[in-house]
């Protein structure tokens, strides 16, 4: 059993008897109640289970939690509020870009880190990003046309 | 599924690892970027009594220029090899192909040291070790060895690494081409290859001076193709040479059927990418030029 000190959603959690085998999904749901993040296929396909470790994206069901000790970490509840959603958030609400919501979690996690890592100035580019995230309703279209949207809004800003 | 328990071990050096690997018994297991490891954990495919982490060294992530080779530390991500401005200057090959290695999240996990003893006869990094001739740096409990890329790749997800070696470093020779271009087919983006070649060359007035090609998702390893690659130099350059390298290439492999497509199907792509991918190559060692 090991100790687990990490930094979520800029909060402190210190956790102990931790197993090594407890994957990084199953410690954010399980042992810190954070269950925006959905477990899907656990093993690293469906990418919705995607969190940020250090500001990268990263699949939490192909991690360790004992890997996350002494971390940063974002989950999707650290991105916005119900009252105030964040940019991407908002865009994901306009565009109607999702329908039951399972995939959200991780596609608006990819969403960040792509925005953050890439100029996204075709869909090309937005669907090559994406392409790690399965959605099973809405399809791919509206999740596409939030984030080319979000990425409008981010080229604006900086002009 | 969740993985059988295991324990963990961190260890700060090198030799620590390797101590904790001997200790096993032969039971234990590298963890390095973990992003086709802890799949099979999930699955249960594999149950390791220890897994022994390699992230808490340091020192073992880094792109180093050596001249007349670059040198990569075995801890390095994906991510950092596709966005180093070093890695697109002198390895572009590799450069062009890391986009195409997995998915954003699994790049920004997955190391090229896990990438190769995983040693996936479809996966890009693999490839590009046999493509570029790279040399593997190994530490074990006897000490350090170099491994020729060629010699490194056994079989379909086996490597030639002893039980408690641990890949440190591979280094890249750098090729003094003018012209080149990777190609893949993938079902998805960022899946693994169904075909795939890779092909760079260095032009001269009527013939090309050298070439260097390799393939995958075609054989059970990667494969580095001296005798194409002779031939490719040997043909004129003339309308007819895509046509001709796509015949030499396919001549070279007999894909298997799989779950994933028909050998002839990945025969198919193959010789449809080699086309592509020489015509790319010509056209910027032309403008090169």
């Amino acid at each position: 059993m090991s100790d687990v000190s990490v930094t979520v959603n800029e909060a402190r959690y210190d956790v102990s008897d931790v197993e090594p085998r407890m994957l990084l999904s199953d410690f954010l749901r399980d042992r810190l109640g954070l269950t925006g993040t959905h477990v899907g296929c656990e093993h690293g396909v469906c990418g919705a289970c995607t969190v940020l470790v250090n500001g990268d994206s990263v699949r939490s069901c192909l991690m360790l939690a004992v890997q996350a000790d002494g971390t940063a970490i974002v989950t999707v509840e650290g991105l916005g509020s119900p009252e105030e959603l964040n940019v991407l958030q908002s865009q994901f609400r306009e565009h109607h870009g999702l329908q039951c919501g399972f995939c959200t979690p991780g596609m608006l996690m990819t969403g960040e880190d792509m925005l953050r890592k890439y100029p996204l100035a075709t869909d090309d580019q937005i669907r090559e990003g994406l392409s790690g995230n399965l959605c099973r309703c809405t399809g791919y279209q509206n999740i596409v046309a939030a984030i080319r949207s979000a990425a409008a809004m981010r080229r604006e800003k900086e002009e | 599924m969740k993985p059988a328990s295991f324990d963990y071990a961190s260890p700060a050096t090198v030799e620590a690892a390797i101590e904790a690997l001997v200790a096993s018994n032969g039971e234990g297991k590298v963890l390095a970027g973990g992003q086709s490891l802890l799949p099979l954990l999930n699955f249960r495919m594999t149950r390791p009594s220890v897994l022994v982490d390699l992230n808490g060294i340091e020192g073992l992530s880094y792109i180093e220029d050596r001249g007349d080779r670059i040198a990569i530390g075995a801890l390095t991500r994906h991510r950092d090899l596709e966005h180093s401005p070093l890695v697109a200057s002198r390895l572009p090959v590799m450069s062009a192909a890391m986009r195409h290695v997995a998915h954003l999240a699994i790049r920004n996990r997955g190391t090229i040291g896990g990438g190769l003893a995983h040693a996936d006869p479809a996966a890009e990094l693999p490839m590009l070790a046999a493509f570029y001739d790279a040399r593997i740096s190994v530490q074990g409990p006897n000490g350090h060895r170099v491994i020729a890329a060629q010699e490194f790749f056994v079989d379909a997800l086996t490597n030639c690494l002893e039980p408690h070696e641990i890949v440190v470093e591979i280094e890249f020779p750098i090729l003094d081409h003018d012209g080149w271009a990777f190609e893949e087919v993938a079902r998805r983006f960022g899946d693994f290859a169904l075909a795939s070649i890779a092909v760079s060359v260095r032009r001269g007035p009527s013939r090309l001076e050298d070439a260097r090609i390799a393939v995958m998702g075609v054989a059970d390893t990667p494969l580095r193709l001296k005798a194409a690659e002779a031939e490719l130099v040997a043909l004129a350059l003339d309308d007819e040479i895509p046509e001709r390298f796509s015949e030499i290439v396919v001549a070279q492999v007999s894909p298997n059927d799989d779950l994933h497509a028909s050998g002839e199907y990945r025969g198919h792509l193959l010789g449809e990418l080699s086309k592509r991918a020489l015509r790319t190559a010509l056209a910027q060692a032309e403008r090169a030029a």
